[in-house]
């Protein structure tokens, strides 16, 4: 099958960029999204071209490296899976696929399809965390979890970050990661101890990125490669509501450490 | 109490304020009053299908408790301030957090109800002012009368594209509350397995009423059905 790319180069974060074009022939169904990108790559490569940028690391779907959009749709047309693990199966011949990167103020564009994404990590660094004792290793069964719980624990700790949510969010908002995180740690007996801190902080954080505001509006579950549900947001502004309403001077001691 | 904790202190009434999910949970309260008052003035309304002498009656016995009157309008008018005031907030960090657009983009998986909140709103906010000059003040009314509502809305609905305007700007508003509705309960953090989907079936289903209620009554101006008996049809 032969395709038309439409593809943002930008050569680097201060320089402008704009869409080209590239033909992409003789691609096999057969090929993922980014093998079908590193033949188109090879031939630029051989042109004495630069190479289309993406990133990319396991290429099986579970550490959220790579990502872009594929004609407006975040990991492109099939829902639950990250760009790696799309295949060129889910196009036809003739297609015209337009790539470009994450759009948000808090994702800089680094190079053609790839962002910065540390904001992410900082979300993380400000509360994404549990107390543990050291030592040995625990029981594992010490602990007693709800079955309800753990299961919709593992579900929002199934994220991988990749920040699709962010690129479709019509208002760039951050809110199904920030309330994935929030939630997965926040539904553990572990988590406990910090749950109300690491909601006010994590948020806090979330807007010192300059992420937008969530207006439940939906389209993140929709493209989210990991299905994580929109009840996450919900947990995290109730435990934020909760917190920030109970935060009259008990966190003092804290913030001043 | 030293001045550096009152000073945290009120950092933190300020950052209370600052986030993001705070300025939605206000939207969503205030929302959640305004459709109070919506539901309250379709009740209201819909006596005109009982005659003049009820809803007239209605429209006196409103009129004649100041106290009751001036508290729902004022808190209506905090509430319609606050929650348009916390939107034009959000507008403008949502638009902060996108500088550069895309070229393509699918907004398909979201409801139109959700994606035009920010339009069918100022839409319904002139719609306010302009009915509270048409049928509260009188302003731009042809034969306004201080008692009688009902000859206010008959005379007020003949107008066509008043009639008209009218069906459009409930039409919008029940967009509006379609989303509003069940998105408050998700903003203030209530989402559960099986009562969301059943919130999200209520939003429609109440809008979808609301909107037949309120369209029915220029409808029913304009065929007739409503009339002064004073009129020869």
């Amino acid at each position: 099958m032969n395709l038309t790319l439409h593809v943002w180069r930008q050569a680097k974060a201060s320089a402008p960029g704009r869409m080209e074009r590239y033909e992409a022939k003789d691609v096999s169904p057969d090929m993922s999204f980014l093998e079908m990108l590193d033949v188109v790559n090879e031939k630029l490569i051989a042109d004495g071209k630069t190479p289309i940028t993406f990133e990319h690391d396991c290429r099986e779907g579970i550490c959220g490296s790579c990502g872009f959009m594929i004609n407006g749709v975040a990991h492109g047309p099939k829902s639950g899976t990250t760009v790696c693990q799309l295949h060129m199966r889910s196009f036809k011949d003739g297609d015209e696929l337009y790539l470009e990167p994450w759009r948000a103020k808090a994702f800089p564009v680094l190079k053609d399809l790839m962002v910065d994404r540390n904001a992410f990590d900082r979300i993380i660094a400000a509360g994404g965390y549990i107390t543990a004792r050291t030592g040995s290793a625990p029981d594992g069964n010490a602990i007693p979890v709800p079955k309800a719980s753990s299961d919709q624990a593992m579900d929002a700790a199934a994220c991988i970050g990749c920040g699709a949510c962010v690129a479709a969010c019509p208002n760039a908002s951050a809110a199904l990661f920030s309330g994935a995180k929030i939630s997965h740690l926040g539904l553990l007996p572990q988590g406990q101890a910090e749950r109300e801190r690491r909601a006010l902080r994590m948020v806090a954080q979330v807007k010192a990125e300059q992420f937008g505001n969530c207006t439940n509006i939906g389209e993140c579950e929709a493209v989210c490669p990991k299905h994580i549900p929109l009840a996450v947001i919900a947990r995290m502004n109730r435990d934020y509501l909760k917190a920030s309403w109970k935060d009259r001077g008990a966190v003092k001691q804290d913030e001043s450490a | 109490m030293s001045p550096a904790t009152a000073a945290g202190s009120q950092n933190r009434a300020l950052r209370f304020f600052e986030a993001t999910i705070v300025k939605k949970a206000i939207v969503a309260v205030t929302g959640a009053v305004m459709f109070g008052f919506v539901t309250g003035h379709l009740l209201g309304n819909l006596q005109v299908f009982l005659g003049p002498e009820r809803i007239n009656a209605y429209s006196a016995f409103l009129k004649s408790n100041a106290e009751l009157l001036w508290g729902a309008r004022i808190t209506l008018l905090i509430a319609l301030f606050a929650h348009i005031a916390m939107t034009i907030q959000l507008w403008q960090i949502k638009n902060a957090a996108r500088p550069v657009g895309y070229v393509k983009k699918n907004n398909s998986h979201s409801s139109l109800a959700a994606r035009t909140m920010y339009y069918s709103g100022p839409v319904i906010l002139a719609f306010v002012i302009f009915h509270l000059l048409h049928l509260t003040l009188g302003t731009v009314h042809p034969h306004y009368s201080e008692t009688d509502v009902y000859a206010n809305l008959v005379y007020g609905f003949l107008q066509w594209p008043v009639a008209v305007s009218y069906i459009v700007a409930v039409g919008l508003l029940c967009l509006h509350l379609r989303h509003g509705i069940s998105s408050m309960f998700q903003t203030l953090g209530f989402n559960h397995p099986r009562h969301t989907p059943r919130i999200q079936a209520a939003a429609s289903v109440i809008s979808a009423l609301f909107f037949a209620g309120y369209a029915s009554i220029p409808l029913a101006v304009m065929t007739g059905v409503v009339r002064l008996s004073s009129m020869s049809l």
